[in-house]
């Protein structure tokens, strides 16, 4: 199992999670090569973020086997997150959170994502954009071999979520990190995700966000343009055993799966890890983080 | 100098609060105020211990309230109820616990009200020199778990992910928290130890801009609040813990008025402004 996984950052196999008399998700198979980027799709309660949490150690699975490369570095950017207001922080003291910075760095880290001159800001006093923001300047500060990001869009209006996307896409490129992203939306995923993994207490179907991938202009990953930030990724489940209004369409025929086939839990994703891996990895040689 | 008890006692206090502070910082932050008390109240129970067994009293105290805090861990495991809950079920039945367990010991004559509420004048040469070396533990312990109890505060799921060991922090820092308990007892008392961990860190708020000031000041200000309340013990003929409180409380009330002077300056400001 190492050696077959030698090129993965984390390898799931059969992972679920079993809290207070149910399994929040069960067989799940994920793998995670370097610089790719997949999204976890699904209804509200599918067990999107209890997955991302299983791959990276938060929550230890009650199935299966995960296995994640040595020293993996992870930048996690939470679902939830709430400075109490009792705890005086400002920006740039967040970003030094879990890792040591000088002031350059983290200048360098909130120019980069265009909130410089909040450095000096209490994060009580962000407005909801400029804090995902610095959670993302934060998460990337230290250099992660994954950026997990549990809905990065939410509290932010339409057009800094576009913004917001392109800049996860730019950060990306220029760092070539994996990227794990977490969204409820259905509709709406990141142009540049390599696979999509639509879940719903199991994984529905997995593949290449189909529009996309039906264009070969999409298989040259790094020459996409950044203008092309979103796609459209239509997907009915055919099933309703969630009481959420986002899934009850009532047509069954009405699919728009494209090259994503339902369930692939059998079927290795080997391919399209190392295709969208080997030229990360290697970029990624190149930054050699600490 | 040592031989004046109250020198003992100034000197006591003011060793526990430089580490009660930035202690109690974490307590703010992390709503663990009622957690504070019960293990408080459990000291109760340390000190039958104590004297039933002939154990140490800073042993035993520390003990029965590090075993309390660490119940309470199993128990949120388990699940089912609410922390305040449990740490409601903790804190008094510890406390009745120890109060039953102390009538069935006739034959030991205790100052409970010592006990409840300090005294300065049981502060010896030896409870000075554990006052002191226990708080140089604390304060190593706390700049060793800094970064991962931090993290941990602001988001146990970040600090998880990011290899900083937010529940081993977690129970490291509660297990200081017994031995600050069983070290500050004789000085401000079970009743009110929280008390000495909450206000000084409430008052320093106001003043912070960062986690690391605030928990400098609040060490400073719980050190001004013992040495102002002991003087005002041994002036009035009050109890040592209350009278500590009652000056950190003095203390927190005046940070919550405007500074009058910054507060004219700001309207000179705005009243140009407006005319301009």
């Amino acid at each position: 199992m190492r050696q077959e996984s030698t090129d993965a950052l984390i390898d799931m196999r059969g992972v679920g999670v079993f809290r207070a008399g149910r399994w929040l998700v069960s067989a799940v198979d994920l793998k995670i090569g370097r610089g790719e980027i997949i999204t976890l799709i699904g209804p509200n309660g599918s067990g999107k973020t209890t997955t991302a949490k299983a791959a990276i150690g938060v929550v230890r699975p009650d199935a299966g086997t995960v296995t994640r490369a040595a020293d993996l570095v992870v930048g996690y950017v939470p679902q939830k997150l709430a400075v109490d207001r009792s705890l005086p922080m400002t920006v740039t003291r967040m970003m030094t959170l879990t890792t040591k910075a000088d002031a350059s760095t983290i200048g360098a880290a909130l120019e980069r994502v265009g909130i410089a001159h909040l450095h000096k800001a209490q994060v009580h006093d962000l407005s909801g954009g400029e804090f995902q923001r610095a959670l993302l300047a934060r998460a990337m500060l230290r250099r992660p071999d994954l950026l997990v990001l549990d809905e990065p869009v939410q509290g932010v209006d339409f057009s800094g979520e576009v913004a917001l996307y392109e800049l996860i896409s730019e950060l990306r490129d220029s760092e070539g990190c994996a990227v794990l992203l977490i969204s409820h939306d259905l509709h709406v995923v990141m142009a540049r995700t390599d696979r999509v993994l639509c879940l719903n207490g199991h994984v529905c179907c997995a593949g290449s966000p189909s529009s996309v991938a039906a264009s070969p202009a999409y298989r040259q990953l790094f020459g996409a343009r950044a203008a092309e930030a979103l796609a459209v990724y239509r997907h009915h489940h055919d099933h309703t055993h969630l009481p959420d209004g986002r899934i009850a369409y009532p047509g069954t025929s009405d699919h728009d799966h494209g090259a994503c086939g339902h369930d692939h839990r059998g079927e290795p994703h080997g391919a399209a890890v190392k295709e969208a891996g080997a030229p990360a990895a290697g970029r990624k040689a190149e930054h050699d983080h600490a | 100098m040592l031989d004046d008890f109250f020198v003992r006692a100034l000197l006591a206090g003011v060793g526990i609060a430089v580490v009660a502070g930035p202690l109690g910082c974490f307590v703010v932050w992390r709503r663990m105020a009622y957690f504070g008390d019960t293990m408080a109240h459990s000291a109760l129970l340390g000190i039958a211990l104590s004297l039933a067994l002939d154990w140490s009293l800073l042993m035993s105290v520390f003990l029965i309230s590090a075993l309390v805090s660490m119940i309470l861990v199993l128990l949120q495991r388990r699940g089912g109820l609410s922390t305040d809950s449990l740490l409601g079920i903790l804190s008094h039945a510890t406390l009745a616990i120890g109060l039953v367990s102390l009538a069935f010991m006739p034959w030991v004559r205790v100052d409970l009200l010592g006990y409840l509420f300090g005294d300065i004048l049981a502060v010896t040469k030896f409870d000075l020199a554990v006052i002191w070396g226990g708080a140089v533990i604390v304060g190593a312990v706390l700049l060793f778990l800094w970064r991962p109890l931090l993290a941990g505060t602001v988001n146990a799921e970040i600090a998880a992910a990011e290899g900083q060991s937010p529940e081993r922090a977690r129970i490291a820092f509660m297990l200081v928290m017994a031995f600050v308990i069983a070290i500050a007892m004789k000085i401000v008392g079970i009743l009110l130890i929280t008390a000495l961990l909450i206000i000084p860190a409430a008052t320093a708020r106001r003043f912070a801009t960062s986690p690391e000031v605030m928990a400098l000041l609040a060490g400073l200000f719980g050190a001004a609040a013992s040495t102002g309340g002991l003087y005002l013990s041994l002036g009035w003929d009050t109890p040592s813990g209350p009278s500590i409180v009652v000056v950190a409380l003095a203390m927190f009330i005046l940070a919550l008025l405007p500074l009058p002077e910054i507060s004219g300056r700001i309207a000179a400001v705005r009243r140009q402004g407006e005319t301009s």
